[in-house]
């Protein structure tokens, strides 16, 4: 597989019909939406709070030359080095530098998916670095050269059995598929890695702009261990990420563990505002903030978009919805999966490249009804369905389509005739009465015949003997 | 109360007694009912296909065509919703503002009108089966109307309604998603089947045809038991 959207349809039909893979993703969404429910059952206050979020998310977006250069202030006042990079590759290079500085050979790397989007980990390995990763799911994924399938359980994917083989095979250990077995071999590998790694990257769930903090929310603390083990520490973060103040925090803390992976809280929530101080006897000597762009200001200069930046990369609405359940997350051929995926993967990378990604949607609106900062998801596809028609990326039989349909719409008597037309052939043609094979429709469901009569037809004849039509038509 | 009948057009070509039946019940709660001959189609196959000048053409044109209505009332979640949601996003034109305002407020779903504004639950309906209902996604998420069906079987004598297991989830319908990608809005039609099966209904409720011809359309292929039907249909022939 390789990491396009353009190859939606191929990589979604091929899913489809992989029942080992359907299976999965079914009980692990199932599953994930049955834990969320039951948490959020027990905050009365829970809508509130997704209220309040969205406007917290609203003032930062509003603001965020304010609020982003508060952050590098603060930051920078606590003893932090904030670098901005446009995009993933000054990011990159930022990072590479800095590791060679310090002579880095191995490097911890905690789950991140702002380093996923910029394929940080690959750069690492080509300039003779080694990333680890230390999220158990990431490292998973690591080791079988794949990417993440979902936005906080990256080997979603992968069934326990598939572990085993995986880390029989590049592990060398005796094939086992008991999750505690595995999980301790992961454990003693990476205990080793976290002391020989002279860099830790991380990602950031949040940055408080009044404190300079980074806040990281996980559950195995490998983040944690990346952050403060090795000698340098560098995040990195999307510019979104920024929040007002410490304040804020608690109202994303409680939406997001229950969101995702309906936990009250996550296991761990390291909350970093500097690099060592003088007298403190650990964390790392040196802490670099990264901000990226890498599109996210084009974003924001779209009102019927930027919403998509509220984003706190949750997972819920992959949860919910009904196409990600059934196609899973690598169908979308990009490291951001699902309803949000759909959404930011066209402003990414843009239309043209990812236009099938707006359309793999029934607009069902779960992803707008689960999402804890309340984003308007399936509007905003709606939106880039707009940008691919006016883009001309929709084929010239489906644009010729729109326009007889326009015409014939736009007049009644039009439509009348046209709709009486249609009869007439199909009766002349002797179609009228087997059933009608439509091509995308008919291969799997029963189409419904036309009826004899449209009810514009039968309206005129209801006002003519209202009481005859009603008996005689009404019953069918 | 004067009622105008808004039947959208796959309703009128396919199912035009889904119409009639959404007649026989408003007159017999007592409305006063005409049909704006004039109407063809709201727009959106071409909002949701992503053609909105398209789409633009067809509002502005139903804005004229119902601007003399008191209330306009529709068997279709999905097209109120256009309607209601959608209008207003995409007509800018500040002259039309006021004619747009007056028309969103006063088209309504046949259930929540029925319900909500007429004030109606019990139609003297007699309909001794048992049925399950689907809540059609834009109904629910987009009205926001939940319980006006669900009163309005209540009252019908003899009907027990027995609630599918994720009654919510969609059936797989989507407009042009259900031919752009057969396999997973099929694929989605067969879970939906299964939770109707699981509920020993003999009939599918919905207020939607669109989702009653994606339903349908599955059960009747893989030979399901289960029957779709319209609850304008469930009500106005059984008065």
């Amino acid at each position: 597989m390789n990491l396009t959207p353009r190859l939606f349809k191929t990589y979604a039909s091929r899913s489809i019909n992989n029942p080992r893979l359907r299976k999965t993703y079914r009980f692990a969404t199932h599953h994930a939406l049955a834990k969320r429910l039951q948490v959020i059952q027990e905050v009365p206050e829970w809508e509130a709070l997704r209220d309040r979020a969205h406007e917290i998310k609203e003032e930062v977006i509003d603001h965020l030359d304010v609020y982003l250069e508060k952050l590098e202030t603060k930051v920078t006042a606590n003893g932090g080095k904030v670098f901005w990079a446009r995009d993933g590759k000054e990011a990159s290079d930022y990072i590479l530098e800095v590791a060679r500085r310090i002579r880095a050979r191995t490097v911890v790397k905690s789950k991140s998916m702002t380093t996923e989007e910029i394929g940080l980990a690959h750069t690492l390995e080509e300039n003779q670095l080694e990333p680890v990763e230390t999220d158990l799911g990431e490292y998973i994924i690591q080791l079988a050269h794949e990417w993440p399938s979902h936005l906080t359980a990256p080997a979603l994917h992968k069934t326990r059995a598939e572990v085993g083989e995986l880390f029989a095979e590049k592990l060398g250990i005796p094939y086992t598929d008991v999750p505690e077995e595995l999980c301790e071999v992961a454990r003693k590998l990476l205990r080793g890695k976290f002391l020989q790694a002279e860099l830790g990257i991380s990602g950031v769930n949040f940055a408080l702009a009044d404190t300079g903090t980074v806040v990281i929310v996980e559950n195995e603390g490998n983040a944690r261990l990346s952050t403060t083990m090795p000698r340098v520490h560098i995040a990195v973060m999307g510019l979104e990420k920024v929040i007002p103040a410490f304040a804020d925090l608690s109202v994303f803390l409680r939406l997001l563990a229950r969101s995702s992976t309906g936990q009250k809280q996550t296991s761990y929530v390291s909350l970093i505002s500097s690099p060592r101080q003088p007298g403190e006897l650990d964390g790392p000597e040196e802490f670099h903030l990264v901000i990226l762009d890498n599109g996210r200001t084009e974003i924001l200069k779209d009102p019927k978009m930027r919403e998509s930046l509220f984003c706190i990369r949750c997972g819920a609405c992959l949860n919910t919805c009904p196409v990600y359940q059934r196609v899973g997350g690598h169908a979308y051929g990009s490291v951001y999966p699902g309803p949000i995926g759909a959404v930011i993967t066209p402003m990414f990378q843009g239309v043209e490249v990812a236009k099938d990604l707006p359309y793999a949607s029934s607009l069902c609106g779960s992803c707008t009804a689960i999402c804890p900062v309340k984003i308007d998801i399936h509007h905003m596809l709606l939106w880039l369905r707009k940008q691919v028609v006016e883009s001309q990326g929709t084929p010239w039989q489906e644009r010729l389509a729109m326009k007889l349909y326009l015409a014939g719409m736009s007049d009644s008597t039009l439509y009348r005739l046209g709709s009486r037309a249609v009869r007439w052939a199909l009766k002349f043609s002797g179609r009228k009465s087997q059933p009608m094979k439509v091509p995308g429709w008919t291969e799997t469901r029963d189409f419904p015949p036309l009826a004899e009569k449209s009810f514009k037809t039968l309206w005129k004849e209801l006002e003519k003997d209202d009481q005859r039509l009603i008996h005689a038509n009404g019953h069918k | 109360m004067k009622v105008s009948l808004f039947i959208p057009c796959l309703t009128d070509q396919f199912f035009p007694q889904v119409g009639i039946n959404l007649y026989k019940v408003l007159k017999k709660a007592g409305a006063e009912v005409d049909y704006p001959a004039e109407q063809t189609c709201c727009g959106q196959p071409a909002f949701n296909s992503g053609y909105h000048a398209e789409a633009i053409e067809l509002a502005q044109r139903f804005l004229k065509v119902f601007r003399n209505s008191q209330y306009i009332v529709a068997p279709s979640g999905s097209c109120t919703s256009m309607v209601k949601m959608f209008y207003p996003e995409i007509l800018e034109d500040p002259g039309l503002h006021e004619l747009l305002h007056d028309i969103t407020t006063k088209t309504y779903e046949f259930s929540d009108f029925l319900v909500n504004v007429m004030g109606v639950k019990d139609l003297g309906v007699h309909f001794p089966h048992k049925v399950t209902y689907h809540d059609a996604c834009h109904l629910l998420r987009e009205l926001k109307v939940k319980e006006a069906p669900r009163d309005l079987m209540r009252h019908v004598r003899g009907l027990e309604l027995i609630e599918m297991e994720q009654s919510e989830s969609c059936c797989g319908f989507g407009g042009t998603f259900s031919v752009k990608y057969p396999e997973i809005s099929t694929a989605m039609s067969e879970d939906k089947a299964a939770t109707i099966a699981g509920t020993g209904a003999e009939y599918v409720v919905a207020n939607d045809s669109s989702c009653l011809m994606q339903i349908g359309g599955y059960l009747s292929r893989k030979g399901f038991a289960a029957k779709p039907m319209h609850l304008a249909d469930l009500l106005g022939e059984n008065l």
